[in-house]
């Protein structure tokens, strides 16, 4: 239990584990996704499945931003990249992302113009330096992101830049949410809430989920403790058989999220009618582009986009990963052909990914955690 | 990318009233506060920032919890502090 050596409040983690083990059913199973990447991150990091009763299993949602990128968007930013005149900008994130042809790395070291950036604003910096170019930001994200990205955009419009635009592939939480509580592959007792993407949305969106399919959600914190109280809250409310929002993380999280952030994303973006997710396929209203009034800084308009709809390597199943159907260590290609080093699929590209979470942290409790999941 | 790292308000610009000076774990660098224009944000503040913009205001214990919880998962946080000190936004 590498847990105990490396957290301070082991005792705490000890307790709340026989808290939960105390509150299940015998003979019945519970299944509980985190949505989000960086909660999928420290239960690897912290080994927090180790302390889960066998009963109690984690499975791990879309909630990452550069997994669900579909690769056709890829091959588009790829070719956006490829313009004449064109420096394209990313956060580090996107850079190993494969494309058909290869990642945006790849594509630097054959000569295209691509930049790392940390915000969208030294995009917008780049842009003011080099007046003869034209600079596109390689825009993902969900909710947390979104808001800069916005607010970006409002500045270039504030300042009447002209050569800055955006590629937008933001995607929103909820829909995804609900297309996997209505695929029939998976059954889930209740939700781990996304701990920043609801410091933007607040709590209320969740609402659907306790009231519509009668499925609890705790919105948690990130450290191993937060995510230990989420799983007993959500163990209480199974137990007495409700099904409501709670926050964990109120003392970061806002019940009604950042007003000012959801305003500046409803003033420059509106939802788009479907969009590709990997490994969930098209879904509608579930991800932003930019309003007409926008539509100079729009990268999609300004430029000829190929569009054209890519299928992923028949080798990867970060598809299935991403619903949560498949463990990390299950896809054919784990750890074998595709490693953080050489990623075939976005899963095991970013450090939110569960398949790059799990190879980095997860080996030491593989065989625990396999035995649970088929007993 | 989505990690939210807290950040100390050293200063805000005068001349750039949505722009603030901050420290991340001894990098100091200008941050976006203009998400926050509902709240008052001012030197000692604690912000939790994400690509550039300060998204919430925390109190000073959750900026040491996350700052510790940060530090504990490595080379995740390392990359988005070496992002964070080239990024030059004023």
């Amino acid at each position: 239990m590498r847990f105990v050596d490396e957290f301070r409040d082991a005792d705490k983690a000890h307790a709340l584990a026989a808290k939960i083990a105390g509150l299940c059913e015998p003979g019945r199973q519970y299944k509980l996704m985190e949505v989000c990447g960086g909660h999928t991150h420290t239960i690897y990091k912290h080994g927090l499945e180790d302390y889960l009763p066998e009963q109690v299993t984690l499975v791990h949602g879309p909630g990452c931003p550069v997994c669900v990128i579909p690769m056709g968007r890829v091959d588009d930013a790829m070719a956006l990249a490829s313009e004449p005149g064109v420096i394209m900008t990313s956060f580090g994130d996107m850079m190993r992302v494969p494309g058909s042809n290869g990642s945006f790395f790849d594509a630097k070291a054959r000569g295209t113009d691509i930049r790392m950036v940390y915000s969208p604003l030294d995009s917008l910096k780049i842009a003011r330096q080099n007046p003869d170019k034209r600079v596109i930001f390689m825009a993902i994200g969900f909710e947390t992101t979104a808001p800069s990205t916005a607010m970006t955009v409002l500045r270039a419009a504030a300042e009447g830049l002209p050569n800055f635009s955006v590629f937008c592939n933001h995607v929103t939480i909820i829909p995804a949410i609900k297309a996997i509580l209505d695929s029939p592959d998976l059954r889930l007792d209740g939700f781990i809430g996304p701990g920043h993407v609801s410091t933007v949305i607040g709590c209320r969106p969740y609402d659907f989920i306790a009231r519509d399919y009668g499925k609890p959600v705790v919105v948690a914190g990130f450290e191993p403790l937060d995510i230990l109280q989420s799983i007993y809250m959500l163990m209480v409310q199974l137990s007495e058989g409700r099904s409501d929002v709670e926050n964990q993380y109120s003392r970061v999280v806002p019940w009604d999220g950042n007003v000012v952030a959801l305003r500046a994303i409803g003033q420059t973006m509106e939802l788009r009618p479907y969009f590709e997710w990997r490994g969930l396929g098209f879904i509608s209203h579930s991800a932003l582009k930019l309003r007409a009034d926008y539509a100079q800084y729009d990268a999609e308009l300004l430029f000829s986009v190929p569009g054209v709809r890519v299928a992923d390597p028949k080798a990867c199943q970060c598809g299935e990963v991403l619903k949560g159907v498949l463990k990390p260590w299950e896809c054919k290609v784990f750890g074998t052909a595709c490693t953080p080093e050489t990623p075939i699929g976005t899963c095991m590209v970013s450090p939110e990914g569960a398949c790059a979470a799990y190879y980095n942290y997860g080996r030491l409790t593989r065989t625990r955690v396999k035995e649970a999941s088929t007993s | 990318m989505c990690l939210g790292i807290p950040g100390e308000v050293i200063e805000l610009l005068a001349d750039q009233p949505d722009l603030a000076r901050v420290d991340v774990s001894g990098v100091r660098r200008v941050i976006n506060i203009g998400l926050l224009e509902d709240e008052i944000v001012g030197p000692g503040d604690w912000v939790l920032i994400h690509v550039g913009f300060a998204l919430s205001k925390i109190d000073e214990a959750e900026a040491a919890a996350a700052l510790q919880f940060l530090e504990s998962i490595g080379q995740a946080y390392e990359d988005e502090l070496a992002a964070l000190a080239d990024s030059r936004i004023e």
